[in-house]
């Protein structure tokens, strides 16, 4: 078997290769749940009327696909200048724990400056978590995918000993919870009886503000040089520690962002569950979407959609909602392979 | 001789393609027993495809090839090697990191045997080490072999094989000249025992003396087949580039006595603390071109990377009209005046995934003519870009092109025209030509030749010695990390230089009647 | 004071490499698959299949040796799958091993929900006794040490030796470090690139898996989603501490588990002044010291990380 590179890639060739990914997914969760004793059909049109079916359903789908679309663009901003931050979920949950901090009374200040601000916040808090490693990288080249993974969880280890010890609400009935964000740092709902908030506006925001700035900025131009060729960017002059450091601190806040919309949005206050692994669904968000800005909202809808839809298909027809993240873990693997095939073509010696 | 001899090798109407690119178009091609045959082409010419093709790097598009008779199995290595099939890369294939005996022995022993048959493997090294005086010890570690050892290692890793039929490609490319005659010493040798041996050359000096016939390639064509006795060096010339080969116009000399850069006592140490550049002075005029020869490996690396800002020197001072520049990060040596050209065009020159446009805007982008608060002036790049490709003859389908998709010669192209629409004070050459076909060269010469008539001073570092001697003003070696006095072309040729570049720098000094460094 | 009186105690070294057991297992099987050219992120999933696969075999019936190489099996379909993306279609290892984890992880978990969907508590196996070896036993000091370990201590050992030996001394382990290095230099011999790192992605993923086996077969008795619990990100520290060599890798994993141990014993003793979650942070601490420790120093394999497509140069 060899690859052989192909001249030119015509573009539907790049919007199908994540179609493919999709369906192979598909394809191969119909085989866990004909295993299971089900009709695949039967299993997926319950996974679609529980993602898509009422407008609940989608609002849902709206909110969860919320945090994916901001760790997503984390990942895509980071994998654009080749600094693999797989620590995501830990910067998630540094902006989490800043929104916790200043958001829970100990500034009172109104809706308008209060939520910029915990935002602001919250997105310096996973700037700062990401800096360490990436710190790291620069100086002693030490490989970052490890250490952002291990700093994952020491975080989490470190919001444990939060909720369950100083920050412990006394009115939560024993539960791990910090207190809630008072009412000026909530972000107000979009639609009356759901549970969409101001959080979605803003993940849309910030995936058009990235998008910008990767195609039209110089910053973003010095991103994807770097990217590309280091040791050629260092050459034209490009400041390649300084931008991998300024990709650092993009990709971290936008993680922490994430944090930040589910505790002021969603849930109210911090957790343990705060995220079900957001940090490393937003890898495969990105990836779904060839680490293109825009095209992260799509595929955080569509992992929102299986994941909300296999909770509810799990509720229904007795399948294990892992099935989701089977799933989500078929198309990253999947679309690594079908983006290849579109560079390259097989060849059979 | 060799016209009686039976064939050992035969290559039927071979064709490669690479998508629309022909490299190989229905070549045939026999070697005979004893036989030396040059496969002569410039750049480009499908030599390295065609000889990867018959060692099964690559599957011909079309046709066979027979060995004794027999077919060969295509497109494997093994096949080939089983057959008595060797080959040296012009890129070594060794590991750096592992000894030379571990190199060697790979794959020569069944795969699951319980342990090394060493003291075999070393009696038999011992035996053709001294056979064809091919001397290397075996247990150091390939890193601390020079250019010239590292190449014994990769003859005899294929003579341990016991081949009949030798490859080399382009095997005198970074040999100084009195290591390629002992190369080719060696090669006279196996031939005197019965192997056959093909190399290929773009020299033509090299195919003039060292073979017994020689085939010529251009454009993936056999366009010419002749025994080496009796033939002129202009026939084959005009076989390979298919014309005259481009004379390179009379030399003015406008060198001015103002000086642009200079170089005081500089030293770059390595990280064992061993000296890379060793206390080098060299001083660049307005007008000239200054050529460093060597052997790559001698401290052209380090003294291009630190007039590009790569690295600074540990020690020394480097002056440009007077202004200390010693610890200038690329983007102050570009604003200061210095203009590069890297070694290496496709890694460290362009960024391949990236479109043309972009990569003409690669070192000036932040200016405020391409850029204003911290966005990309979309317009005035490509006004920018376009207005370079007319004027350097940059061929490439659009602006948006991604740069890899460029053959070699116009990714160079892009490189000067980036550089030279600066106009320079001091520009920084490291092998320009290196791999360009003639049109190219030729192009690039011109475009140097230009800049030192419009006042630039050129540092030319490169290892083709030809080059130097008719492009320099005066030309310095680096042997080691140390450099020799300045000479004129006039005053030496190639094996004077020769020797300057494998160390004999007394002897050098000698010969041009000028003290030692 | 205390803390020097550990070191005396053969409890506190029971419980070492006990803890070891498990990283030594997945050291080297990282390590197989790095000195070939193969970053191996796929790791942490592969050792929660192992963990599954090996309790899952038990539970239904089989005896444990079985569930170690069903295990070793599973992993090595995952490695298989590896090395399908990484060595022969040549996509990125870091996204591609996460993808495996993911998987691996996944599947792991949905297939114990399947199996088990009605199960509130974990249910329990049978592990592996102690080894029971009286000559062993003997010993003074090091005797009862050892005879309180799982067989597949034992094991875990033997494969360190067997491994350094395999690497350092034949034909087959000359390919596969060659190939870490230079996998031109390997083609260029005749060898298949392909083959050798496929070989050494699946042989390592074994490995791993078997290190998962470990912690249902004998160090815990049931299978809780999870319990991998990042040992496999700790593995791959440990393989840049062990600068790729197996003998340093057996080294490292003992000095890592002997510090958990410690740190579990201080955590005993004085729970009250510093809250427990902090010691359970030390392992992931230790890791990251001991990549910036030895960063410096990495003589990583030259060809890591590099994918190799033949006929292309």
């Amino acid at each position: 078997m060899r690859l052989e590179q192909r001249e030119n890639i015509s573009p539907y060739l790049r919007i199908a290769a994540p179609l493919l990914a999709v369906l192979v997914a598909l394809g191969f969760c119909s085989v866990l749940i004909l295993w299971s004793g089900h009709s695949p059909l039967t299993a997926f049109l319950f996974l679609l009327k529980g993602s898509l079916g009422s407008k609940f359903a989608i609002t849902e789908t709206l909110t969860r696909a919320t945090p994916l679309i901001f760790t997503g663009l984390a990942a895509a901003v980071a994998f654009r200048a080749q600094l693999w931050n797989i620590g995501a979920e830990g910067q998630l949950y540094a902006g989490a724990c800043m929104a916790t901090l200043l958001g829970t009374g100990m500034l009172p200040l109104p809706g308008w400056f209060m939520i910029p601000f915990l935002f602001l916040a919250g997105a310096i808090a996973g700037g700062l978590l990401l800096l360490g490693p990436t710190l790291l990288k620069t100086w002693f080249s030490v490989d970052e995918v490890v250490t952002t993974l291990l700093l994952n969880f020491i975080t989490l280890l470190f919001v444990n000993w939060l909720v369950f010890g100083p920050w412990k609400d006394p009115m939560a009935m024993g539960w791990p919870q910090a207190a809630p964000v008072i009412d000026s740092a909530v972000l107000p709902i979009l639609l009356p009886k759901t549970r969409l908030h101001v959080g979605f506006i803003i993940a849309l925001a910030s995936a058009m503000i990235t998008w910008v700035t990767l195609r039209f900025s110089r910053l973003g131009f010095e991103i994807r040089a770097v990217g590309h060729n280091k040791h050629a960017s260092r050459f034209a002059g490009i400041p390649v520690r300084k931008t991998i450091l300024f990709t650092a601190f993009f990709s971290g806040g936008l993680a922490g962002f994430a944090g930040v919309s589910e505790v002021c949005g969603l849930k109210g206050y911090l957790t343990l569950d705060l995220s079900p692994g957001f940090g490393y669904s937003g890898i495969v968000v990105a990836m779904l979407a060839a680490l293109h800005p825009l095209g992260v909202v799509l595929a955080a809808l569509f992992i929102a959609a299986i994941s909300i839809g296999a909770d509810s298909m799990s509720r229904s027809l007795n399948i294990s909602n892992y099935i989701a993240d089977v799933a989500t873990a078929v198309s990253l693997l999947s679309v690594l392979a079908a983006m290849l095939l579109a560079r390259f073509r097989l060849r059979w010696r | 001789m060799s016209s009686v001899a039976s064939p050992v090798l035969q290559l039927h109407n071979i064709t490669k393609t690479f998508g629309s690119l022909v490299a190989n178009d229905n070549i045939s091609l026999t070697l005979r027993q004893g036989e030396m045959l040059a496969l002569l082409g410039e750049n480009g010419a499908g030599k390295t495809t065609l000889m990867n093709i018959l060692f099964g790097h690559y599957v011909a598009t079309q046709g066979h090839i027979e060995i004794y008779g027999k077919p060969l199995v295509k497109g494997s290595p093994k096949a080939a090697l089983a057959t008595g099939i060797g080959m040296v890369h012009q890129h070594f294939t060794l590991a750096e990191n592992m000894t030379v005996l571990e190199n060697i022995i790979l794959g020569t022993e069944p795969i699951f045997r319980l342990r090394h048959h060493l003291s075999t493997a070393r009696a038999k090294l011992l035996k053709l080490s001294m056979q064809f005086a091919l001397h290397v010890d075996w247990n150091t570690l390939v890193k601390d072999l020079s250019i010239g050892q590292r190449q014994r290692v990769e003859i005899l890793k294929a003579l341990y094989r016991d081949v009949k039929i030798l490859i080399l490609d382009e095997p005198t490319a970074v040999l100084t000249p009195q290591e390629s005659d002992k190369l080719f010493t060696t090669l006279r040798l196996l031939t005197g025992k019965g192997l056959s041996v093909i190399f290929i050359t773009h020299k033509l000096k090299e195919a003039l003396s060292g073979s017994d016939r020689c085939v010529v390639l251009r454009h993936g064509r056999v366009v010419y087949e002749t025994a080496t006795k009796g033939i002129k060096a202009s026939t084959l010339a005009k076989a390979m580039v298919g014309g005259a080969l481009p004379e390179i116009k009379k030399k003015k000399s406008t060198t001015s006595s103002q000086q642009l850069l200079s170089c005081s006592n500089i030293s770059i140490f390595g990280s064992q603390h061993q000296p890379l550049l060793d206390g080098i002075n060299l001083h660049l005029f307005k007008g000239e071109i200054l050529g460093i020869a060597g052997v790559s490996g001698n401290g052209q690396m380090q003294l291009a990377d630190m007039l590009s800002g790569m690295q600074a020197p540990d020690s020394g001072e480097i002056q440009l009209e007077g202004e200390r520049i010693t610890h200038h990060t690329p983007r102050e040596m570009m604003s200061a005046g210095i203009g590069r050209i890297p070694e290496d065009r496709t890694s460290t020159g362009i960024i391949g995934d990236m479109p043309v446009r972009e990569n003409i805007a690669l070192e000036h982008y932040q200016e405020p003519g391409l850029s204003r608060f911290g966005l990309l002036k979309f317009g005035s790049i490509e006004a920018y870009a376009k207005d370079l490709i007319k004027k350097f003859d940059i061929r490439c389908p659009s602006t948006e092109t991604p740069v890899r998709n460029l053959s070699g010669g116009n990714i160079q192209k892009l490189i000067l025209a980036r550089v030279l629409s600066r106009k320079p004070i001091v520009l920084v050459a490291s092998q320009p030509t290196w791999g360009l076909d003639v049109g190219a060269t030729a192009f690039v010469h011109e475009q140097l030749l230009q800049a030192k008539l419009e006042g630039s001073g050129i540092l030319l570092i490169s290892e083709d010695l030809d080059e130097l001697l008719q492009l320099s003003d005066r030309i310095q070696v680096l042997y080691k990390g140390k450099i020799s006095a300045p000479v004129s072309p006039d005053q030496v040729n190639a094996a004077t230089l020769g020797l300057a570049m494998s160390g004999h720098l007394e002897e050098f000094s000698q010969q041009i009647g000028q003290p030692a460094p | 004071m205390d803390i020097l009186l550990f070191f005396m105690e053969t409890g506190f070294w029971i419980a070492t490499i006990r803890m070891a057991t498990p990283l030594i297992f997945g050291t080297l099987g990282e390590l197989i698959c790095e000195r070939a050219g193969v970053l191996n992120l796929g790791i942490e999933g592969i050792m929660a299949a192992g963990c599954m696969a090996g309790w899952t075999w038990v539970y239904f019936g089989g005896d444990l040796w079985g569930g170690v190489l069903f295990a070793a099996f599973i992993g090595a379909l995952f490695g298989l799958l590896h090395s399908l993306f990484t060595v022969h279609l040549g996509l990125s290892q870091h996204v591609t091993g996460l993808g495996i984890t993911m998987l691996a992880a996944a599947l792991s978990s949905f297939v114990f929900k399947m199996l088990l969907p009605k199960a509130t508590t974990p249910p329990k196996i049978i592990p592996f006794a102690n080894l029971d070896l009286p000559w062993l036993a003997d010993i003074p000091f090091l005797g009862p040490i050892l005879t309180h370990q799982s067989p597949l201590t034992l094991l875990a050992f033997f494969l360190v030796v067997l491994v350094s030996y395999l690497l350092y001394k034949t034909p087959v382990g000359l390919s596969l470090r060659m190939c870490g290095e230079n996998p031109l230099a390997v083609e260029a011999q005749g060898l298949s690139v392909y083959t050798i790192r496929t070989g050494a992605v699946v042989v390592g993923s074994s490995f791993m898996a078997v290190g998962g086996a470990f912690l249902t077969l004998s160090a815990f008795d049931a299978f809780y989603i999870g319990m991998v619990n990042g040992r496999g990100w700790i593995c791959i520290a440990l393989v840049v501490f062990s600068s790729w060599k197996p003998w340093k890798a057996l080294l490292g994993t003992m000095l890592f588990a002997a510090f958990d141990a410690m740190q579990m014993r201080v955590q005993q003793q004085s729970a009250m002044v510093i809250p427990y979650q902090f010691y359970l942070m030390l392992p992931y601490i230790f890791s990251i010291l001991a990549m910036v420790i030895m960063s410096r120093r990495a003589a990583y394999p030259k060809a890591l990380l590099i994918p190799f497509r033949k006929g292309e140069r």
